[in-house]
């Protein structure tokens, strides 16, 4: 891996960080329902820096946060995090940027909005929550079903920050057309 | 930089940070393995007797439980309808039990001292053609970036609240995403100068 590689995923992990540090970034158009920016920094990271790159920065980042430095929204972090009842999604999150990632990556050209999308859903939510919902299960002992029905209330954030992504990262493609 | 770690002179401040992390994978592994209420009992009070000797007054134990507590009634109240009041309580306590130890591990251990048994750790992966230095580098940078990130991140809200726009993700992400991307080359231009 070149050292620009290195740099970029350094700089990514910060930037979640960073972005969990600011206080109060919230969506006019979701009736001022707060939307953390950090969690997106995973699907921005996957749709930006691709694959390998994006998954390594949010792994740098969780172990960051393992290692007990309060980086998570709300200044959470330290191990415990990993075992509260969240600690499947943190862990399907570095899988969810590298899917991303890897269906950026594989596609040819430019990818169009609604096939961004479709990425961002699938590695953003879809690998997350395959991630998310059977640990909460095995930790609260309820059923695969019933954990589900609980993580439905995090589905219309969740496909807020999906279509946010898409459109930031157009953004900065614009800006930067060789990452 | 900023820590969760609280300073002491205990036992469990001067153990090895994988000492640590072991006993609580070990802790993690029985009480799953055990399904048994007094077993996670009797793992409660351990926990607890440790955070007094590491000189932790018991608000700090209750601080790592505290933000689990709405998912405790929860669960027990699902326990209930479909199991019974016992399994709700198993459950619980054995959660309660495994952020108690997490957190420990978190407040009598330095980052640094972490990260330093994290790269002692990797060093065997060497061999298997791992690039253990450029993991360590990475690391590094990363706490380097964080507080000058922290601050990229203000300038463009504040450079954005002069227009009214402090609270919009896009006027906040867009320039911080790019000027991130932006010091990127120049930075791993002066690493690759230094001979990395």
């Amino acid at each position: 891996m070149a050292t620009k590689d290195i740099v970029l995923i350094a700089l990514f992990a910060a930037l979640v960080a960073a972005l969990g540090v600011v206080p109060n970034i919230t969506l006019p158009m979701a009736g001022g329902v707060p939307i953390t920016a950090q969690s997106m920094g995973v699907m921005l990271a996957g749709a930006l820096l691709g694959a390998k790159r994006g998954g390594l920065a949010i792994v740098l980042f969780l172990v960051l946060v393992a290692v007990g430095l309060p980086l998570l929204s709300g200044g959470r972090g330290g191990a415990g995090v990993f075992f509260g009842a969240s600690g499947g999604f943190l862990f399907g999150f570095p899988v969810g940027a590298f899917v991303i990632g890897y269906l950026f990556d594989r596609h040819i050209g430019q990818p169009s909005f609604l096939q961004g999308l479709i990425y961002v859903l699938i590695g953003g939510i879809g690998v997350v929550y395959v991630f998310g919902v059977p640990w909460l299960a095995t930790v609260a002992e309820i059923t695969l079903w019933q954990a589900l029905v609980g993580s439905v209330a995090f589905l219309p954030g969740d496909l807020i920050k999906a279509v946010l992504t898409i459109l930031i990262a157009r953004e900065v493609r614009k800006a930067m057309p060789n990452l | 930089m900023l820590d969760l770690y609280v300073e002491g002179r205990s036992a469990l401040h001067r153990l090895g940070p994988g000492w640590k992390i072991l006993g609580l994978a070990f802790s993690g592994t029985v009480l799953f393995a055990v399904d048994h209420v007094w077993l996670s009992i009797l793992w409660l009070a351990i926990s607890l007797t440790l955070y007094a000797v590491a000189g932790l007054p018991l608000w700090r134990a209750w601080r790592q439980i505290r933000p689990a507590l709405w998912l405790f009634a929860l669960i027990f109240v699902v326990q209930v309808l479909l199991h019974s009041w016992q399994l709700g309580l198993l459950v619980i306590i054995r959660f309660a039990v495994l952020l108690l130890l997490a957190g420990l591990l978190t407040l009598t251990t330095r980052s640094s001292d972490m990260i330093d048994g994290l790269e002692a750790g990797m060093r065997p992966l060497h061999r298997l053609g791992v690039r253990t230095e450029s993991i360590s580098l990475a690391i590094s940078l990363t706490f380097r970036f964080i507080p000058v990130l922290t601050s990229v991140v203000h300038e463009v809200r504040e450079a954005q609240s002069a227009r009214g726009l402090e609270r919009s993700v896009f006027a906040i992400a867009i320039p911080s995403i790019i000027r991130t991307l932006r010091m990127s080359e120049e930075i791993s231009d002066a690493i690759d100068a230094r001979g990395f």
